[in-house]
């Protein structure tokens, strides 16, 4: 363990969380200004958060307290080592070497599963359909996120996110896998909203069906943890899916010739503006132009159009490779 | 053993609803298998206080019986009125009621389409929705004054009158709502998400929707071919021959889902412009109130002995208003109203049967209940289901009430 590696670790997630929160804040904003309303400020969420701090933390009289209170910090912590598993841009991830894309996958799956848990803990009629409901979306959108993420270890030969940061994805393959990998995206962007329950995937926390389901019960403290876990999640998310099919550096781009603390800074910045974008048109987007679907529905369109076409493009892959 | 059913209580406050009613769901997974609707949380006594008021008074009183109809309650008021007294409206007054209405008509089913779009998640449809819905709302303050609560119609004609400059501004919004309309077509009736949601969801069937005695939209996307402007025309309305829209003659057949219920609402805001330009562009000239003078009209309903039946098609369903006037004062003895959502709130308890929890907002919106309009009476019962009486519920309120004076410390 170097020094270097311990600043890493604490100003990762630090960082990680204040980008989140910044990134909720400008999808909130660009969200109300694609319906015609003003919006709140950015810096919004930050100010969510610090309310939902001060207020009350309630546990229900029916509820199991200890998985109910635990749930949030769960879900809160697996995020946070989420993040330590990113690379920025071209710094490496701090937890490089103790993991790959399968921890991943499991540390994204842990926060659902800890929402869902903390719904069926809360002992609320609306939190049990919720988490119910959270569930079946889980088994629908893990089998087309398990495909993307063999699909990329057909290219590599491995599962390590440094490997595949290091050397984008396009040079790899030919054209016939570069299809392949492009329907794997697709895939990939179509399974985000699910994974971070947005709209139209929102099912599970519904607001004017259950009453915002898994979190009915949820307030304060507790509330706070989850609206932060939330908040890194989408970042997490969209900067792993830039990590994967974004890769460009700035510098290969226009051949520049940095050094130094200003290559880091305009790479920095580089990753930070692709990681919006693609929040912005895989989230902000997709959240204000469709309605929530049924669970019947959105299982079958993962279980079938999704699976299909993350299939057919692992298929692609495996013939290019 | 595992807990397989849960109960779900939707109300008295919930998101999906704008206004209190209870549905409570007994679910297994995401089906519903038992389900019980319980209304009356907004009882306000609306009547017994119109009872004892005058005439006039009570006119203003039914325009705060619904937030949205604030027209069509009055309209049935006059109507009604007008028949026990044995008056009519000027022409001209007939004529522009209509355009007061039918403006209210498109208001109405423009706020629907936000809040069905909003029950299913489809926020920006509601935003984009409702930013057009506006227009109309600022024709109806230029016409008469007030965004909601129009106060334009009296017994005996209507109290203030439209002039040239007025149907300029008429013509230009209904332009306006002309291409509104075909944008909100192409948006509602072909995005996908919108059809998977309303295809099959709160489907009544014809004989269904005989039996429950539903009105208005919710019956005529059934495919009953009903509508009091065209069965019972009054005003403007006998000399238009409005034809009740129903899905069969749009799209050749009714299903009487969600779906085609908002294809007859968008529809029948076409049919509302027609409307409004027949009455603009044929309105006869001539005063606007029958007995101009307020005392005189009272007075005549003092002298009256007699009873009316009033009714309006509200974009809702009918309304209905009862009137007795008995020739002891000058307001109503009797007065009886009934609201569409009365009736259409039957159809909730067997659509849910079997449905989704996701189906709950839709089939709870898709009539667009008011409960302040159908709740008429309010009835306490103790623990054990015993109905309790009014005397006993007073006495416990003057208990309670002199039970916090004493806390409180507040000496009379």
């Amino acid at each position: 363990m170097t020094p270097e590696f311990i600043t890493y670790a604490f100003a990762f997630p630090i960082l990680g969380v204040f980008i989140g929160l910044a990134y909720k804040g400008i999808d909130r904003r660009i969200s109300a200004r694609l319906t015609s309303r003003i919006g709140p400020p950015i810096r919004q969420p930050f100010w969510d958060v610090g309310k939902l701090l001060l207020k009350e933390t309630i546990v229900p009289e029916n509820a199991v307290a200890w998985i109910f209170n635990a749930m949030p910090l769960v879900a809160f912590a697996s995020s946070m080592t989420l993040l330590l598993y990113i690379p920025f841009g071209i710094l490496k991830a701090p937890l490089e070497g103790y993991g790959d894309l399968v921890v991943i996958l499991y540390l994204l799956t842990l926060q659902s599963l800890a929402m869902a848990i903390g719904g069926f803990a809360s002992g609320s009629p609306f939190s049990s359909v919720g988490a119910q409901r959270e569930m079946v979306l889980m088994m629908s959108y893990e089998m087309p996120l398990a495909t993307v993420i063999v699909g990329f270890a057909l290219v590599y030969k491995s599962f390590s996110l440094t490997t595949i940061a290091t050397t984008p994805v396009w040079t790899m393959v030919g054209p016939l896998a570069g299809i392949g990998i492009l329907l794997l995206f697709i895939a990939l962007i179509i399974v985000t909203p699910a994974e971070l329950a947005k709209l139209p995937f929102d099912i599970a926390e519904a607001e004017t069906e259950i009453a915002e389901g898994m979190l009915a019960e949820y307030s304060g403290r507790n509330l706070a943890l989850f609206y932060l876990s939330d908040a890194v999640r989408g970042f997490a998310l969209a900067a792993i899916e830039v990590v994967l099919f974004i890769p460009f550096t700035l510098s290969s781009i226009f051949n520049l010739n940095l050094t130094g603390a200003s290559l880091y800074i305009v790479e920095g910045l580089w990753f930070l503006f692709k990681v919006l974008v693609l929040y912005l048109l895989a989230i902000t987007l997709v959240r204000t132009s469709f309605a929530r679907f049924r669970i019947e529905q959105a299982s079958r369109i993962f279980w079938v159009y999704v699976n299909i076409i993350a299939l057919v493009g692992l298929a692609l892959v495996w013939m290019g490779v | 053993m595992a807990k397989t059913q849960y109960y779900i209580p939707v109300g008295p406050i919930h998101p999906a609803l704008k206004e209190p009613i209870r549905v409570e769901a007994e679910v297994e997974g995401e089906k519903i298998v038992k389900v019980d609707v319980k209304r009356g949380f907004a009882h306000r006594g609306i009547e017994y206080m119109g009872m004892k008021r005058n005439a006039i008074q009570t006119l203003y009183l039914s325009e705060r019986i619904c937030g949205i109809c604030s027209i069509s309650h009055p309209y049935a008021f006059v109507i009604g009125s007008e028949k026990a007294l044995g008056i009519e409206a000027p022409p001209r007054a007939q004529y522009i009621r209509p355009i007061i209405a039918e403006l209210e008509r498109i208001h109405s089913h423009i706020l629907w389409l936000g809040v069905v779009a909003h029950e299913m998640g489809f926020d920006s449809l509601l935003f984009w929705t409702w930013k057009g819905r506006e227009k109309v709302l600022d024709l109806l303050e230029l016409l008469t004054g007030n965004r909601i609560n129009y106060s334009v119609f009296m017994i005996g004609g209507v109290r203030r009158d439209i002039k040239e400059s007025h149907i300029k501004a008429i013509k230009e919004t209904i332009d306006f709502y002309r291409i509104f309309t075909e944008e909100m077509k192409d948006v509602f009736l072909s995005d996908p998400v919108y059809k998977a949601r309303t295809r099959g969801v709160a489907q009544l069937s014809k004989e269904m929707a005989l039996k429950l005695n539903v009105c208005g939209p919710v019956a005529r996307a059934a495919g009953l071919r009903m509508d009091v402007r065209q069965d019972n025309p009054y005003d403007a309305y006998a000399d238009i021959g409005v034809r009740a829209v129903v899905p069969q003659d749009i799209v050749g057949e009714a299903r009487g889902d969600a779906y085609d219920i908002t294809l007859v609402r968008l529809y029948e805001i076409e049919q509302s412009l027609d409307i409004i330009e027949f009455c603009i562009d044929n309105m006869p000239e001539g005063k606007i109130m029958a007995i101009p003078n307020y005392v005189v009209l009272l007075s005549k309903i003092k002298k009256t002995v007699g009873e009316g039946i009033g009714m309006h098609e509200a974009p809702r369903g009918e309304v209905v208003h009862y009137f007795k006037y008995d020739g002891t004062r000058d307001g109503p003895a009797v007065w009886k109203v009934v609201a569409p959502s009365y009736n259409n709130i039957n159809s909730w308890a067997p659509l849910l049967l079997g449905a989704e929890v996701a189906d709950i907002p839709i089939v709870v919106a898709y009539i667009d209940p008011c409960m302040c309009c159908n709740d008429r009476v309010a009835v306490v019962r103790d623990s054990d289901g015993r109905t309790l009486d009014y005397s006993l519920i007073r006495r416990k309120a003057v208990e309670k009430t002199m039970k916090i004076k004493k806390e409180l410390g507040v000496i009379e």
